[in-house]
């Protein structure tokens, strides 16, 4: 009598926690295709092109969300063009992506000019040409020596930033990066991991500018306003195109790059020249069409909806597409 | 160098050796990289500096977990009392996903040392917790009876008869909490202290041969901790019980 | 050469598109203090979908891939004992390797993605089904194998129809701690584009909502085929219940 109560309610338990787990999978299981059919009925400036349907493109994006955006608005606008898409987001860090694009795994995915020449090229921070033109070209050239090439930039750009609280900002005076010059010995800086290492980060700081700090703490880069929040950073690693920067204005600043160590780097999209012969025109031409909406208000904006308001990049990307007339 | 991807190359021996000495190299003297403006990865030094940072924590964390669970389990175990929930704790302990616990207790209370020690702690509780308690409950009833004939307080049997036997089991479970917690202090840089997993996580910067480096490390220090413990076990069991080999 | 692909260039967001935000009108999620938003759980729960059916892959194929390797060594080293010891050995140095650690090393060989997390979850769990299927035979009685050898039976008869069920209970107990660790540790494989629960975790790493979601769903799943193991154990050993009552 016993066994059989204990053997029923064992069975209800596991039943239940397994069956929560299962109505949740169930639930949604929503696709990493994206839509094949074309997005082009009634208005909408990209029509397919059933050439485009032969050939098979997988867009990858680095490791966060801004990336994960931009995956997807090339990922979708693509597939209204009549190509057959997958998306292969938050691959890593960059050596990871261009790794991806160098074996085959993903045909592409959206680099900043600026972490090309630094990263692949070994370019000093000094060295990155201010303007996006410029960046372009020299970054394009190099990559074409490698059987890569690259598309031409986003009007936006995007820089790494030392930001602070704004009551941080206020009690030792500080609006440039330079005015942290005696100063920042009693003050902790927060950054990605790889920050630490880098000449357009820490090590930048610390030798571009001579800045010692009183401790670096490596947090991942989802964290950076976080530990500004909680008071454990007095410094932190940010993004000049961080939503929280516009939304938030009253709580964080960024500093002024005075000494201009952070090069700022406008997107430009990587991919082998073989890809680029076999998708046919459309390819580059989707791509850069569909980016000539990427103001910085507007990356802002995306940014904000994805990091603020938690939409998903394939959400946020949807809307801008469809806002911008390029969807139906 | 290596490559990733579905390359048939990939299995045949010469990229396996040529990443294997790029990692030993990496350990043993500082690199180049393209991203640090001249100033050189990895090296000895290095090395050692991350390695020493998760020793610390995983050392805390291992503290920390130790001084938590034993006294409950033994007391529990003494009095054979609360199976159930030494039990429960120990199986659902397992079952706690490491990867959320350090980011919610990052999100929510903060991070670094401290912060991320006690995060370490709960996976270290549960496995520490559930095998003192098994190790002197399973005491046999004898010997146990033996000492209250002879005289002995609660505690003194505790400490001289259903410990020293239980010591097998109770190292059983702080192994277990041992590779549970090196293990996860590996990431532990996405929260605030620099471990092993700097390397393993940022090939930009320690490039390919740099994070089979930290992997080859890591896998190093997880294999010393256990043989360090079990080294201390061997000392900590009295001789007598030695002969039976566990 | 123009294409028909692109007409007209449009190109600027309409009206509305970007909105003015401001510390006070920040919704649920949005804000760093609170710490759970149920309405936002509740409407954005299915996009936990996919990366709970790629945890639930992870997990079934990588433990199925363990037991099958550590059944067969266990058939392999029960009549030849002198392969115990180093098989124990070497199962053991792979279970104190921390996967994230394996990842990493297998990555070189094996690329990056499920793949290489499927192998190195899979190592994990061979020294503790292993072990305790190498418990579990031993713990047969030797009378009970004698007296199968009286009836006639030969040795890998008794190995088939006595010693496995028998040690059905210690294989299955095996099994069910190789699980549930495997559903735990499978949130790691996200750093080796495995991705499972932990890429959740990892894009949303300062939402708590978020955390509280996925690291609940993985918690439920790996006690959820705790008890289902256990459940499994109890249906296999008829004979252990009947004894109870």
């Amino acid at each position: 009598m016993r066994t059989k109560k204990t053997r029923l309610r064992t069975a209800v338990a596991m039943l239940f926690a397994l069956a929560l787990t299962l109505g949740v999978a169930a639930c949604g299981s929503s696709d990493d295709d994206t839509d094949t059919t074309a997005g082009g009925e009634g208005g909408g400036a990209i029509v397919a092109n059933p050439d485009n349907g032969k050939v098979s493109l997988t867009i990858g994006s680095k490791n966060f969300p801004e990336q994960e955006i931009l995956g997807e608005i090339y990922a979708q606008a693509l597939a209204a063009a009549g190509y057959k898409v997958k998306s292969d987001l938050n691959l890593g860090s960059e050596t990871v992506a261009l790794r991806s694009v160098k074996s085959g795994q993903i045909s592409g995915y959206p680099e900043y000019a600026s972490t090309a020449l630094t990263s692949f090229f070994g370019k000093e921070p000094e060295d990155v040409p201010a303007d996006a033109q410029g960046a372009y070209e020299e970054a394009k050239a190099e990559f074409e020596k490698e059987g890569l090439t690259a598309f031409p930039p986003t009007p936006f750009a995007s820089a790494n930033a030392v930001g602070t609280l704004k009551t941080t900002a206020e009690k030792y005076d500080l609006e440039n990066i330079s005015d942290l010059e005696g100063v920042s010995e009693k003050l902790t800086l927060y950054g990605s991991p790889e920050c630490r290492q880098r000449i357009d980060c820490l090590a930048g700081l610390e030798e571009l500018y001579g800045l010692k700090f009183k401790s670096f703490k490596p947090v991942d880069i989802g964290l950076r306003y976080t530990v500004l929040e909680k008071g454990q950073a007095d410094l932190s690693i940010l993004f000049t195109t961080d939503p929280q920067l516009a939304a938030e204005k009253d709580k964080f600043v960024i500093l002024e790059d005075d000494q201009e160590v952070f090069p700022a780097g406008n997107v430009i999209f990587v991919t082998k020249q073989s890809t680029v012969e076999e998708a046919g025109p459309d390819y580059e031409e989707t791509i850069v069409q569909v980016q000539e909406g990427l103001t910085l208000p507007v990356m802002q904006e995306l940014d904000a909806r994805v990091e603020l308001e938690k939409q998903t990049p394939k959400e946020a990307a949807a809307a801008y597409l469809k806002s911008a007339g390029y969807t139906g | 160098m290596a490559t990733a991807g579905g390359d048939v190359s990939q299995l045949l021996p010469q990229p396996l050796l040529a990443s294997i000495e790029g990692a030993i190299e990496f350990i043993f003297s500082p690199q180049t990289s393209n991203v640090t403006g001249g100033k050189t990865v990895g090296g000895i030094d290095q090395v050692v500096e991350l390695t020493l940072n998760q020793v610390e924590l995983s050392v805390f964390a291992i503290g920390l977990s130790l001084l938590v669970a034993l006294p409950i389990g033994l007391y529990l175990g003494h009095r054979g009392v609360g199976e159930w929930f030494a039990l429960t704790i120990g199986s659902a302990g397992r079952a706690v996903p490491e990867l959320a616990l350090i980011a919610l207790m990052a999100t929510l209370i903060g991070v670094g040392v401290l912060n991320l020690t006690i995060a370490l702690a709960v996976l270290g509780v549960p496995p520490i917790l559930a095998n003192t308690f098994v190790g002197v409950h399973q005491v046999d009833r004898a010997s146990v009876d033996a000492g209250r004939g002879i005289g002995m307080t609660e505690f003194e049997i505790l400490r001289k008869v259903e410990v020293p036997l239980a010591i097998p089991t109770i190292f059983a479970g702080v192994r277990g909490a041992a590779i549970a917690i090196v293990a996860t202090a590996t990431i532990a840089p996405i929260a605030g202290v620099l471990t092993l997993g700097d390397f393993i996580l940022n090939p930009s910067i320690y490039g390919n041969d740099g994070v089979l480096a930290g992997a080859i490390v890591v896998a190093l220090l997880a294999l010393a901790f256990e043989f360090s413990l079990a080294g201390l076990q061997r000392l900590l069991t009295s001789p007598g019980l030695r002969l039976k080999a566990t | 050469m123009t294409s028909p692909a692109l007409l007209g260039a449009v190109g600027e967001v309409g009206k509305g598109f970007i909105q003015e935000r401001n510390s006070d009108t920040l919704p649920c999620q949005a804000d760093t203090s609170k710490v759970f938003c149920w309405d936002w759980a509740r409407e954005n729960i299915d996009r936990y979908g996919t990366p709970t059916v790629q945890h639930l892959e992870l997990v079934v194929i990588s433990v199925l891939l363990g037991f099958a390797v550590a059944f067969a060594l266990a058939l392999l080293s029960h009549r030849r004992r002198w392969l115990q010891p180093p098989l124990l050995a070497t199962t053991g140095v792979l279970f104190t390797i921390p996967s994230v650690a394996f990842f990493f090393l297998l990555e070189p060989f094996t690329g990056r993605g499920r793949d290489t997390a499927i192998v190195a979850l899979g190592i994990y769990t061979l020294q503790i089904i292993y072990r305790n299927t190498m418990v579990g035979l031993a713990n047969v009685p030797e009378s009970v194998k004698d007296a199968a050898r009286g009836m006639g039976l030969t040795d890998r008869q008794i190995l088939w129809k006595v010693e496995l069920p028998l040690a059905t209970p210690e294989i299955v107990t095996g099994l069910q701690i190789a699980t549930v660790s495997t559903v735990a540790i499978a949130t790691l494989a996200v750093f080796v584009g495995g991705g499972g629960l932990g890429v959740p975790m990892k894009t949303g790493i300062d939402f708590s909502t978020n955390l509280i979601i996925a690291g609940g769903i993985a918690f439920l799943m790996a006690i959820g085929f705790g008890l289902l193991l256990l459940g499994a154990q109890r249906l296999l050993t008829p004979w252990r219940r009947r004894a109870a009552t």
